[in-house]
C-alpha cells in the first residue's frame, strides 16, 4: 500500500502504516458540519422537502453501488434490481402486513440481502462483460416478473394505495414531505456510518486489495469469493433499504424502479462524485438531481442528450483528473487512488 | 411450427448482422461498446428517409446505410473511441452509454419520437408455402432475403478473417499491438477499418431490419441487451459463436413469444444467465483467455 516505509526500520514502517490506515477512519469536523447542514436543509428550503428526501435516497443507493463498484471493482449495470426489489417489498409489506416503516425497512433489508446473496454467486466468475450481462439480466428478469405478476404488483399501473404508519409511532408522514426528508436522511446517515466503519475496517481493506489485484489477493490468503459474496449481500440490502425508503415516502411503487436508466444514472452519479469514496455517492446524487431538475425544466425531452454529453466529456477529460481538482487530499489519501491495472 | 422456426432463424440472422460488429470490437479489440445500437439506428433511419422522401429502391438503400454508418463509425473511432482502448472497462461503459443516450435524444429531436415504418417493395411482400398442413413452412420473401444476405455476409466475414492478409493483420494487431506495429502493420489503420466495417454492418442490419424491428429513438437501448447477449453468449473468439448464439436467441425469442407470450423476455434472460454461469467465457469459446 505505502512504499514510503521501505527505507526505515520495520517497526517504524508498521507505525506509519497503522497511522495511514487509521487516518481515514477518523471523523473530521467538515464531515460533522456537512451532516448538520444537511439536516437543517428542510428548514432552510421548506418547499423542496420531497427533493431533499429523494436526494437522500439516491445518495444511499449510490453508496450501495460504491461498495460494489468503487471498493470492490465489480462493474454492475443492474443495481436497480435490488433497489426495485426493495421498493416492492416495502410497499407490499406495508400494504398486506404491517404499516410500521422501520419494521418494513428491516424486512426489506433482509429480503434484499437474501436476493443479493443469491445473485452474488453469479458475479464471482467471468470477465467484466459477463458480470455486466448477468447483473443487467437479473434486473431485467425482475422487471419482467413485476410486470407479469400484476395480481400482486399492479403490473404497469404501479402499486397504489400503500399507507405507511407514523415513524416510531409518532411522526406522521405529511403531504409536504417534511417528515419524509428527515426520515430519509436519518436512514441514509445510519447506513452511511455503517459503511464508513465497514470500509475502514481490515475487512474493508481486503475489498480494495481484491479490486486492485485479485490474483495477489488470493496469493496472500484473502478469501476472495467469501469477501465478494458478503460485500454484495451487504450492498444489496443497503440498496433495498434505499428502495424501501422511496416506497414509504412516496406511498407508491412503479415498474420504472427496475429500469435500465436507473442503473445507468446511478453509475453516472457515482462517477461524477467519485468512485471509491463514500462521499462520492452523496456528492454525485446532489449534483445529478439538481442538474436533472434544472435541465429538465429547460428541455424535458432532451435531458438524456446533456447527460450523455456530460458522460463523454467526463470520460475523456479523465475521471481521476476531475476528482483531483475537487478532492481534498486528506480525505482521500493515497489509498483511494484507483489503480488502472486489473488482473 | 416450421414457420416459427423459419421466422426465428430470420430474426436470429438479423440479430447476427446487427451484433457482429460488436463481436469484433468487443471480442477482438476488447472494447465494451454499448453504443453499438446507435449505428444500427442510423442505418435504419437512413433507409426510412431515403425510401420515404426520395423514393430510393430498397435494395439500393442497404449499401447506402452501410456506407453512412461506416463513415460515421470511422469518424467517431478516430476522435472519441481510440483514446479509450486501453482504459478500464468502466470508462468504456460510461462513455458508450453517454453516446447511446445522446443518440437517443438526437434521434428524438430530429425524427420525432414515433415509430418509423417503411413500405416494402411488392416483390418482397409475398410468401411461399411448402409442405403439408402440420409441417407447413411459410416463408415470407422478405425474411428469405434477410437469411440470404446474412448467410452470404457470414461466409465473407469468416473467410476474410481467416484467409486474407487483412484478417491475419487484424488478429496480429489484437494479440499484440506493439509487436504487430513493429512488423510494419499499421495498427491504427487496421482498427479503424475494422471499426468502420463493424459499424457499417450494424447500419446494414438496421436497414434490413427496419421493417421487422421498427425503428424508433429508443432503439439503441431497446436492442442493446440483445446484441450483448449475442456476443457474450456466443463468445468473442470467433464469428461462428455469435452466429449460433444469435440463431439460438432468435428462435428462442420468436418461439417464446408465440407459445408463452406472458413470459416473454423472461425465458431469454434466464437462459442467458444460466449459460453465462455455466460458461462465463461464452458458449462457443475455446477455453478461457
Amino acid at each position: 500500500m505505502d512504499s514510503q516505509g521501505t527505507h526505515s526500520s520495520n517497526s517504524k514502517d508498521l507505525d506509519s502504516l497503522q497511522r495511514s490506515l487509521h487516518k481515514n477512519s477518523k471523523i473530521k469536523i467538515t464531515e460533522l458540519l456537512f451532516w448538520v447542514v444537511a439536516f437543517l436543509m428542510p428548514l432552510a428550503l421548506p418547499s423542496h422537502d420531497m427533493m431533499i428526501s429523494e436526494i437522500a435516497i439516491t445518495a444511499l443507493f449510490a453508496l450501495s453501488l460504491d461498495l460494489v463498484l468503487g471498493y470492490s471493482g465489480i462493474v454492475s449495470l443492474g443495481h436497480a434490481a435490488f433497489f426495485g426489489f426493495g421498493v416492492y417489498s416495502a410497499a407490499l409489506f406495508a400494504k398486506f402486513f404491517n404499516a410500521d416503516p422501520l419494521l418494513g425497512l428491516v424486512v426489506c433489508a433482509v429480503l434484499c440481502g437474501f436476493l443479493g446473496w443469491m445473485c452474488s454467486f453469479t458475479i464471482l466468475r467471468g470477465s467484466d462483460l459477463t458480470r455486466l450481462m448477468v447483473t443487467l439480466g437479473v434486473a431485467l428478469i425482475l422487471l419482467e416478473l413485476a410486470n407479469q405478476m400484476d395480481w400482486l404488483t399492479g403490473g404497469s399501473d404501479g402499486l397504489q394505495g400503500v399507507l405507511i404508519g407514523p415513524v416510531l409511532r409518532r411522526f406522521e408522514f405529511d403531504l409536504e414531505g417534511r417528515t419524509a426528508a428527515w426520515y430519509s436522511m436519518s436512514i441514509a446517515l445510519l447506513f452511511f456510518m455503517f459503511a464508513r466503519v465497514l470500509v475502514g475496517s481490515p475487512w474493508g481493506y481486503t475489498l480494495r486489495v481484491i479490486r486492485d489485484n485479485r490474483l495477489r489477493a488470493m496469493a496472500i490468503g484473502v478469501p476472495v469469493s467469501k469477501v465478494l459474496i458478503s460485500v454484495y449481500t451487504i450492498a444489496a440490502s443497503i440498496a433495498g433499504v434505499a428502495g424501501g425508503v422511496l416506497a414509504q415516502t412516496t406511498g407508491f411503487a412503479s415498474l420504472d424502479v427496475f429500469a435500465f436508466d436507473r442503473s445507468a444514472d446511478l453509475m453516472l452519479m457515482l462517477v461524477i462524485g467519485g468512485v471509491g469514496w463514500l462521499y462520492g455517492g452523496i456528492a454525485g446524487a446532489v449534483i445529478f438531481k439538481i442538474l436533472q431538475s434544472e435541465l429538465s425544466a429547460v428541455t424535458p425531452q432532451y435531458w438524456m442528450f446533456w447527460i450523455g454529453l456530460l458522460l463523454i466529456i467526463l470520460v475523456h477529460v479523465g475521471r481521476d483528473r476531475i476528482k483531483g481538482w475537487f478532492m481534498p487530499k486528506g480525505l482521500f489519501g493515497k489509498l483511494g487512488e484507483q489503480s488502472e491495472v486489473r488482473k | 411450427m416450421l414457420t416459427i422456426l423459419f421466422d426465428g432463424v430470420a430474426y436470429g440472422m438479423l440479430l447476427f448482422v446487427l451484433a457482429v460488429g460488436l463481436a469484433v470490437t468487443l471480442g477482438l479489440m476488447n472494447f465494451i461498446n454499448l453504443a453499438h445500437g446507435a449505428f444500427a439506428m442510423l442505418g435504419g433511419y437512413c433507409t426510412v428517409l431515403l425510401m420515404q422522401r426520395l423514393d430510393v429502391p430498397f435494395l439500393l438503400c442497404l449499401p447506402i446505410a452501410f456506407l453512412v454508418s461506416a463513415i460515421l463509425g470511422s469518424i467517431l473511432e478516430r476522435t472519441l473511441y481510440r483514446p479509450l482502448y486501453n482504459r478500464p472497462h468502466l470508462d468504456q461503459v460510461l462513455f458508450s452509454i453517454g453516446l447511446a443516450f445522446m443518440s437517443v435524444a438526437g434521434a428524438d429531436y430530429l425524427m420525432g419520437s414515433g415509430q418509423q415504418n417503411i413500405q416494402l417493395p411488392l416483390w418482397l411482400k409475398g410468401r411461399t408455402e411448402l409442405g403439408e398442413d402440420p409441417w407447413t413452412l411459410g416463408m415470407g420473401h422478405y425474411r428469405l432475403l434477410i437469411i440470404l444476405i446474412c448467410a452470404v455476409l457470414t461466409v465473407v466475414l469468416q473467410s476474410t478473417l481467416t484467409k486474407t492478409r487483412f484478417g491475419s493483420q487484424l488478429r496480429a494487431s489484437v494479440d499484440d499491438p506493439v509487436v504487430a506495429s513493429g512488423l510494419g502493420i499499421n495498427v491504427n489503420k487496421v482498427f479503424l477499418l475494422t471499426f468502420a466495417v463493424g459499424s457499417g454492418l450494424a447500419g446494414l442490419g438496421g436497414a434490413l431490419g427496419a421493417e421487422v424491428l421498427s425503428i424508433d429513438p429508443i432503439f439503441p437501448l431497446k436492442y442493446m441487451i440483445y446484441f450483448l447477449i449475442v456476443v457474450s453468449v456466443g463468445g468473442t473468439s470467433s464469428i461462428t459463436g455469435p452466429l449460433l448464439a444469435a440463431l439460438l436467441l432468435g428462435i428462442a425469442d420468436v418461439a417464446g413469444k408465440y407459445y408463452v407470450p406472458k413470459l416473454g423476455g423472461f425465458i431469454v434472460y434466464s437462459l442467458m444467465i444460466m449459460i453465462l454461469l455455466w460458461r462465463p467465457q461464452g458458449l462457443f469459446s475455446r477455453g478461457s483467455k
